[in-house]
């Protein structure tokens, strides 16, 4: 089993104890250039008389190839911030620019061609088709890019595969387990080979040891040189990611490289490793193989 | 996406949803059936009576004694309420002015309780005089009709239609035999064929007699209406002029003359009417059933919610989800009619029994067509909104 525990960062500067004074301007050096940038973004709701600002003039810029962890604790706007950046949802102000160029003339139906072509999500909730297989949940988005029917299965299948679901096709979501809907949801993320996936709190909802396998595909897709963007309230699952972006309550309190950055596959090596004994059965080998085969 | 793709999400949704589905369909399939089942009967009822009228042949001149061409149009009724009736003076006179071109045939119907042993029955009294097989077109099946004689003397003798014929004396040749026509003795002297039953009146339930012992026998001098049969069809114009000529010294102006087209005509529009009426009032119950497809597709738009708003994240546009849910209310539709026009088809086939009934063509094209645009017209405002929503609005949705 190929692993490299100390994936370490060439360029980390900023230790973790001082990442809550590190001013926001101060960010480290982007790894490549930025694909989609968010400037002075900020998001209210009106509920009534009261109005919930949910992000407070963000700037943030994603860029092309990297690993990006945004995180903050709940209700810190993590999610609005990931739509935004997603083009799923619109800021009250401010820009979001894709490759440098401002999105919000363009229409919804122009926003929806782009996230169908370039942006995989993974929701916080799964967000499943119920009652559709696994397999035509995955098709979904190749159905609105126009692909033909047998080359939307074929590619639907190649992706199940990727994420170690290979034999579950037929499979309802309410025939999974959390741990593969949640895979099947990275799968409809990647099938339309995008060049950015954003995830919401991809193991929000996952034991350990399919959080350790979410995150051991998640890095894997990004080795393949896809920017990943990954949400969480989690540190040690930030740990993940080349960059860590804090937010506290709308606003972005801290921009910071990761140093000593935890490897997915030598830390699920770990895992079976320890749990050898106990926990043999059903998702245990055949996982791994198909896994590993898809991503190496 | 292609429509191919529409298609088969929106079928897809339906066979999720079998049984609401079937139901919604059900409003369309009892509209669509009510339509064609409704607009048969109409036609088959104006096809059966105008067949009638028409088998009496095309020189029939029907005169009634009051000026109702504009408003009603039975002919060869009763005196229709006018304030002066014909007498058999004015048939005389018609037959006189006539002369060979047309025979005349005045008419009285009443209404005649008939007895011959324990038997007793109602029927209708037809009396004519000695051409009276001329008007009342049927075959003999025993005996005779009577003879001018028999008119002339008012000779109590009675030819008995299908019906009387067979309650009184089941299986029996009824000539020579006797019956009491409102308590008096009658002579039966032959039978008539079965004509078959109409909505224009049973034409088997009637006693036929000369219009003189008719006249006694219901203690009246009146008659209800004189046709003349126009020897040559071609001067029936001709015809029709001296017989308002004649009769204008004593009735004036209120002189009605149908010729047998003109009935038609009238019979025609009134019953068309009807038709139209029935198909409107059949139109209202597939208005409802589109309704329903409205509220099925609204409550499952609100329903569908998340689905919409995944749709719309992974890359649906606006046209993806409107022809999505617009798709489904056509299905909807489409197949409910097809099923309404196989039962109302079905129906009207079984209904011939008892009602003439005509399938037509264009109620069918009209029922299919009508539930068609109910789907569309009553699925795009639940598509539209389905549309129109936020992806993030929708995702969030509980
Ligand atoms: N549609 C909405 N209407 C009103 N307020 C909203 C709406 N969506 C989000 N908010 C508010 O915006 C704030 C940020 O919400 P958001 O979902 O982005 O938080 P989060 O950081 O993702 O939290 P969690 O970790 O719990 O998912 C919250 O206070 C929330 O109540
Ligand atoms: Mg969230």
């Amino acid at each position: 089993m190929p692993s490299n525990p100390a994936h370490a960062e060439p360029s980390a500067l900023v230790g973790q104890a001082a990442h809550a004074e590190q001013p926001a301007d101060a960010a480290p050096q982007p790894i490549g250039r930025p694909v989609i940038e968010a400037r002075g973004v900020s998001k209210t709701y009106h509920l009534d008389e009261i109005e919930v600002h949910a992000l407070r003039g963000v700037d943030v810029a994603v860029h092309e190839g990297e690993m990006l962890a945004i995180i903050g604790p709940s209700g810190s706007g993590k999610s609005t911030l990931m739509h935004i950046i997603g083009l799923l949802d619109r800021p009250s102000t401010g820009i979001v620019a894709v490759e440098g160029e401002d999105v919000s003339a363009m229409l919804p139906n122009e926003l929806a061609a782009v996230r169908n072509k370039r942006i995989g999500f993974v929701f916080q909730a799964f967000n499943l088709l119920a009652r559709t297989t696994a397999q035509a949940n995955v098709e979904l988005p190749l159905i609105y890019a126009g692909v033909s029917a047998a080359e939307r299965a074929k590619r639907a299948q190649e992706a199940l595969a990727r994420v170690g679901l290979g034999e579950r096709l037929r499979h309802m979501p309410n025939q999974l387990s959390g741990g593969q809907q949640q895979r099947v949801a990275i799968a409809r993320a990647l099938v339309t080979n995008p060049s950015m996936v954003l995830a919401d709190e991809p193991t929000g909802n996952l034991d350990s040891r399919s959080g350790i396998e979410v995150m051991a595909i998640l890095q894997g897709l990004n080795e393949q040189g896809i920017t990943v963007v990954l949400v969480t309230h989690d540190t040690s699952i930030a740990q993940h990611a080349q960059r860590v972006i804090e937010i506290r309550d709308g606003g972005v309190v801290a921009n910071r490289i990761v140093v000593d950055r935890t490897d997915a596959q030598a830390r699920l090596a770990e895992y079976l490793h320890e749990h050898a004994g106990d926990n043999a059965g059903d998702h245990a080998g055949d996982y791994t193989d198909d896994h590993m085969g898809g991503l190496q | 996406m292609n429509l191919v793709e529409s298609f088969r999400i929106a079928l897809r949704a339906l066979g999720a949803n079998k049984g609401r589905a079937a139901l919604t369909m059900l409003g369309v399939i009892i509209g669509v059936a009510a339509v064609i089942l409704l607009v048969a009967i109409g036609s088959g009822v104006q096809q059966e009576i105008t067949g009638q009228i028409e088998g009496m042949g095309s020189n029939l001149l029907f005169v009634v004694p009051a000026d109702i061409s504009a408003e009603s149009g039975g002919a060869g009724g009763g005196a229709m309420g006018a304030g002066k009736s014909f007498t058999l003076d004015d048939a005389d006179l018609l037959e006189r002015q006539l002369g060979g071109d047309a025979l005349v045939v005045p008419i009285l119907q009443g209404a005649a309780r008939l007895k011959a042993g324990s038997h007793s029955m109602r029927a209708m009294i037809a009396a004519a005089n000695q051409y009276g097989s001329e008007v009342f077109t049927s075959d003999l099946v025993y005996g005779r009709g009577y003879s001018r004689s028999e008119y002339i003397t008012a000779t109590r003798v009675a030819v008995l239609g299908a019906t009387p014929a067979e309650e009184l004396f089941p299986g029996q040749n009824p000539v020579g035999r006797e019956v009491q026509i409102n308590g008096e003795r009658f002579e039966v002297i032959g039978q008539y064929a079965k004509q078959g039953g109409t909505l224009s009146g049973d034409q088997d339930n009637r006693v036929y007699m000369p219009l003189t012992t008719a006249q006694r026998l219901l203690s009246v001098s009146d008659i209800s209406v004189i046709v003349a049969k126009a020897e040559d069809p071609g001067r029936i114009e001709l015809v029709k002029h001296k017989i308002r000529q004649a009769l204008r010294p004593s009735f004036g102006d209120d002189i009605t003359v149908f010729t047998q087209e003109q009935t038609l005509g009238i019979l025609s529009t009134l019953l068309g009417t009807l038709t139209v009426m029935l198909a409107g009032i059949a139109g209202i119950s597939l208005l409802v059933g589109g309704i329903g497809i409205m509220n099925i597709m609204l409550v499952s738009v609100s329903e569908r919610t998340r689905e919409i708003g995944i749709r719309k994240a992974v890359g649906a546009k606006t046209y993806d989800i409107m022809s999505q849910f617009v798709i489904e209310a056509i299905v909807l539709s489409v197949v409910g009619g097809a099923i309404g026009i196989l039962i109302g088809w079905a129906g009207a086939l079984a209904l011939k029994t008892w009602i003439p009934t005509e399938i037509t063509w264009w109620a069918v094209t009209l029922a299919f067509g009508f539930s068609a645009a109910v789907g569309i017209f009553f699925g795009v405002y639940p598509a539209w909104r389905a549309s129109r929503l936020d992806p993030i609005v929708a995702l969030r949705y509980e």
